[in-house]
């Protein structure tokens, strides 16, 4: 549908307006008329965002919106129909998942996914592997840059647990840990493929509401430090609201509202089709 | 002419093997085991019938209702016994249990029969062959045998789990255990007739292939196991038409690459098949496509 | 660092028990306190242990289930043969002419490894068992089909019969078609038996705690987690693949000249589940399991050999008793039961080492 010859830099049709600081600088993310369709149910459809470099973007909407397949068509987990990502300026059309990783995409999962029977410290590690530099061979006969990358790697490892202050569970199996720990620990992994633009799936899910707030915090921090983009589903409108500086709303397939938190809240399209409705649920 | 006499043979060995299928992949559509003893059940079902027409001096049709008692039976006493209390095990737990039980089975029957082979007496012996475009094209009885035995239980199964209220358990079950034991629906006997159902085909493969092949010794059944097993997967493990359409393609396959390929090569050459055929299609002819929830 | 002492101590002991194996059956020998069915069971031992590591570099590690292990190993087992026969002149010293033989038997399996590997790995869960146990087969018919004779102009090959290969009147026959490899001069020894062993170990202790041990362990976890981290799932299920066929490749060739004849028939999918059950028993993932299970495996039909004809029958019987003792829950929790009451801590789950 969309000509990628078409689609210039920049030009999306958006109502989504960058914040303040990453206005001079090019979008790490855009998106234009992305679409997909599941044997002739189309699922997303026209589905255009542009994502500042230090954003913190929110995209919500109810269940069943399309939420996660929009991060599973920017991952590439699954193939979009139809539409244009251009990540950091750079068309992601023939990449595979691994590639949209290694070129500066990194998520978690709605239903977390950790490597269950392994350590956290080495869950965090696999995070870690296109960064730690040793071949096959040099791993089998422990050449001297074995050790060398393993320190590194488990130093960096355990910085980055600290981020939440997980160091003292690096020894733990991964698929005992408590819930909440599961998901900050997807976090982390995440974080350590050293990606530009950070996805998570309904990050707070689960979590109590002191939980919740530290979270906040925490992916505040995570921003500020690495200096990076975050986009994350949630349901929690506290958190959303709280922490994102753009909001894009999810219907049925289709974006039905963009702007900041406060432009949201007052949408009275929005308040129909998802908060009057999140109400009712409730 | 013998290109047809050749493909109705295959034709033939196919539906043995589709019959044996039938009883893997219907196993493994609702257990969702790969029960490996499947292929010494057929070696037990033509000892039984052996002994039955040769020591109990038996007519053929009680000798065969006798094999397919004794291996219905057997279908279910190895699933109650081995299989049941691994119901929550991994399924790589179960598939060594299923090899120790197929063990136990060949050692059986090599302790209670020798390892001599025993001469089968096919059960259509002395029937003429029929001839056919002027005797130029001789098709045995075994073979019309084979064919039309297997046609009659292909129609009885399909009627069975498309309208019987037992077919429509086990299709419950091996969509969805679970949501088919909140249906009120009896997972454990649902099983168990699977097992009777697979193990008594079975007994009947076992007589047809013995009829046209017959010699009996107590691996007899593995090599038409994994064969079958194969066929079962070939065409979508734990679809029904599946194990059908590939059980009889890859009898053809066998008969033809014997005749005209390679003798030594032909089992070579139904393998290369089947991985041609998996690499292009990855579940198999009909087999479901299953996508994975992210 | 607490856990990668843990991991290496582990690895260690490992090492000391196939040490520890190697010292009491020397001094066993040396003493002639050992029968000689026993001792002759010594090499085949060893070469069984090298096949559960490494089809437990696969299974357990890697989590495919394959069928046809005993293809690589048949693979192995023809190349060293070959190999050993035709270097009879050229190099004379037994010693080396093993290892030659070691060497190019697991490069050529690691090449069919790779030829299996490419499109087997493609598929998922029980298809692409079902196309190892395939592969396994076919590999078996073509060495059925082989014939291969040396002489003064080197080697020969055909795959129609022995006659059409072409030798001239120095030619030896190295391998006959169904007859297999025969006239093999016997030149495998125990010593080299617990070397490779060690070799083995040493290779996939030291890999399963690299980055490339964690990228299969995570791949087999979850791998679509695993793609989302930037792993390339197919290079290192085709590496595990690789590696293991390798070292079956090794084993095969120390297994095959330790007799003077070998059949293809020798290496059909019944050694392939023999090999499996030694996995499963001795516990995915757990190297120590798989050399104790091979061990105590080979052997037990010897030592079940005053119950003569009924021994594989309890072999049977014994193999299902364990498997639903050890994966039925209700008999699980009696287990803990009895080792809580004794106080020893009940078996946990922990974090995936070399056990």
């Amino acid at each position: 549908m969309a000509n990628p010859n078409e689609v210039k830099l920049v030009a999306m049709p958006s109502k989504n307006k960058l914040p303040e600081r990453d206005i001079d600088k090019a979008p790490i993310l855009e998106v234009a008329h992305l679409g997909i369709d599941f044997g002739g149910l189309t699922a997303v459809d026209d589905f255009n965002i542009a994502i500042g470099r230090t954003e913190i973007a929110g995209l919500i909407g109810p269940n069943g919106a399309g939420k996660t397949t929009v991060f599973n068509m920017l991952t590439k987990v699954y193939e979009p129909t139809r539409g244009m990502i251009l990540l950091d300026g750079k068309d992601t059309a023939h990449m595979t998942t691994v590639q949209i990783n290694k070129a500066g995409i990194a998520r978690t999962f709605q239903n977390i996914r950790l490597f269950d029977k392994l350590s956290v410290e080495d869950n965090v590690k696999i995070g870690l592997h296109n960064n730690t530099d040793y071949s096959v061979f040099s791993g089998i006969i422990r050449a001297p840059k074995y050790w060398r990358e393993e320190k590194k790697a488990h130093e960096r490892a355990l910085d980055l647990l600290g981020i939440f202050d997980m160091q003292d569970l690096a020894n733990a199996q991964a698929g005992s840990l408590p819930y909440g720990a599961q998901r900050r620990l997807e976090i982390v992994r995440a974080l350590a493929t050293q990606p530009k633009l950070l996805l998570l799936d309904e990050p707070a899910a689960g979590m109590n509401p002191s939980e919740t707030a530290e979270l906040m915090d925490n992916i505040r921090k995570i921003r500020d430090t690495f200096q990076i983009a975050v986009m994350l589903i949630e349901h929690d409108m506290n958190l959303v609201m709280g922490i994102c500086e753009g909001i894009a709303v999810l219907n049925f397939g289709k974006i039905i509202a963009k702007g900041t938190p406060s432009e949201i809240q007052n949408d009275p399209v929005v308040i129909e089709a998802y908060l009057g409705k999140h109400k009712e649920e409730e | 002419m013998t290109f047809l006499s050749h493909v109705i043979n295959g034709i033939s060995l196919g539906s043995v093997y589709a019959i044996i299928a039938l009883g893997y992949t219907m196993v493994y559509g609702i257990a969702k085991m790969l029960n490996f003893a499947h292929g010494d059940v057929i070696m037990i079902g033509g000892y039984m019938c052996f002994i039955a027409t040769m020591s109990l001096h038996l007519g053929t049709i009680p000798s065969i209702l006798i094999a397919v008692i004794v291996c219905t039976l057997l279908g279910i006493v190895i699933e109650r016994l081995a299989y049941k209390p691994l119901r929550s095990a991994s399924s790589l737990a179960v598939l060594i249990t299923a090899i120790g039980v197929s063990y136990f089975l060949q050692n059986a029957a090599l302790l209670i029969w020798s390892s001599n082979t025993k001469s089968f007496k096919s059960v259509v012996a002395g029937v003429q062959p029929v001839k056919l475009f002027g005797d130029k094209l001789s098709i045995s009885a075994e073979a019309i045998l084979t064919i039309a035995v297997s046609v009659v239980i292909m129609i009885c199964l399909t009627l069975f789990t498309g309208k019987s209220k037992m077919g429509k358990a086990m299709r419950a079950v091996s969509e969805d255990r679970g949501a088919a034991q909140l249906m009120g629906i009896n997972v454990n006997k649902t099983i168990s007739m699977t097992f009777a159902i697979g193990s008594g085909l079975a007994a009947i493969a076992g007589v047809l292939l013995l009829s046209s092949y017959s010699s009996l010794t107590p691996t007899t059944g593995s090599m038409p196991g994994i064969k079958a097993f194969t066929a079962a997967v070939f065409g979508g493990i734990g679809s029904i038409p599946g194990a059908m359409l590939g059980g009889i393609l890859l009898g053809v396959i066998e008969i033809l690459g014997k005749a005209y390929i390679s003798q030594e090569l032909s089992d070579a050459i139904v393998f290369a098949v089947l991985i041609i055929v998996l690499i292009f299609k990855p579940t198999g002819l009909l087999g479901k496509k299953i996508k994975e929830k992210v | 660092m607490k856990k990668l002492s843990k991991k290496t101590r582990s690895g260690f002991i490992n090492y000391g028990l196939i040490l520890v194996f190697f010292l009491v059956f020397q001094i066993l020998i040396s003493t002639g306190s050992i029968t000689n069915s026993l001792k002759g069971q010594l090499i085949p031992i060893c070469a069984y242990m090298v096949m559960a590591v490494s089809l437990n570099i696969v299974v357990g590690f890697s989590g495919e289930l394959s069928l046809g292990h005993a293809g690589f190993m048949s693979v192995g087992a023809f190349t060293g043969v070959i190999v050993s026969t035709s270097l009879m002149n050229a190099v004379p010293n037994t010693g080396l002419r093993l290892l030659l033989a070691m060497v190019i038997g697991a490069l050529f399996a690691a090449i069919a490894g790779v030829i299996v590997g490419i499109p087997v790995l493609r598929l998922r869960g029980d298809y692409l068992a079902i196309v190892t146990l395939a592969f396994g087969e076919i590999i078996k018919n073509i060495l059925n089909c082989l014939y291969v004779g040396y002489d003064k102009a080197g080697l020969h090959i055909s795959t129609k019969d022995i006659a059409s290969i072409g030798m001239d009147e120095t030619g030896v026959t190295i391998v006959n078609g169904p007859m297999g490899a025969i006239g093999i001069t016997k030149i495998s020894t125990f010593l080299a038996g617990v070397i490779l062993i060690l070799i083995v170990l040493f290779v996939t202790q030291n890999m399963m705690n690299s980055r490339t041990g964690r990228a299969i362990m995570g791949i087999r976890d979850n791998r679509i987690a695993a793609e989302a981290c930037g792993l390339n799932v197919t290079k290192y299920k085709l590496i595990a693949f690789v590696i293991s066929a390798a070292m079956a490749g090794a084993a095969g060739a120390l297994y095959a000249l330790n007799y003077s004849t070998i059949v293809p028939k020798k290496f059909d999918f019944n050694t392939s589940i023999l090999v499996l059950v030694f996995v499963v028993l001795g516990g995915m993932g757990n190297i120590r399991g798989s050399l104790i299970a091979a061990a105590v495996l080979t052997v037990l039909p010897e030592l079940l050999r005053k119950f003569s004809d009924y021994r594989m029958l309890i072999y049977a019987i014994v193999l299902i008793v364990i498997m639903i003792a050890t994966n039925n829950e209700k008999a699980r929790a009696i287990w803990n039961r009895v080792f809580a009451g004794l106080g020893a801590k009940p078996r946990k789950k922990e974090a995936d080492g070399n056990g």
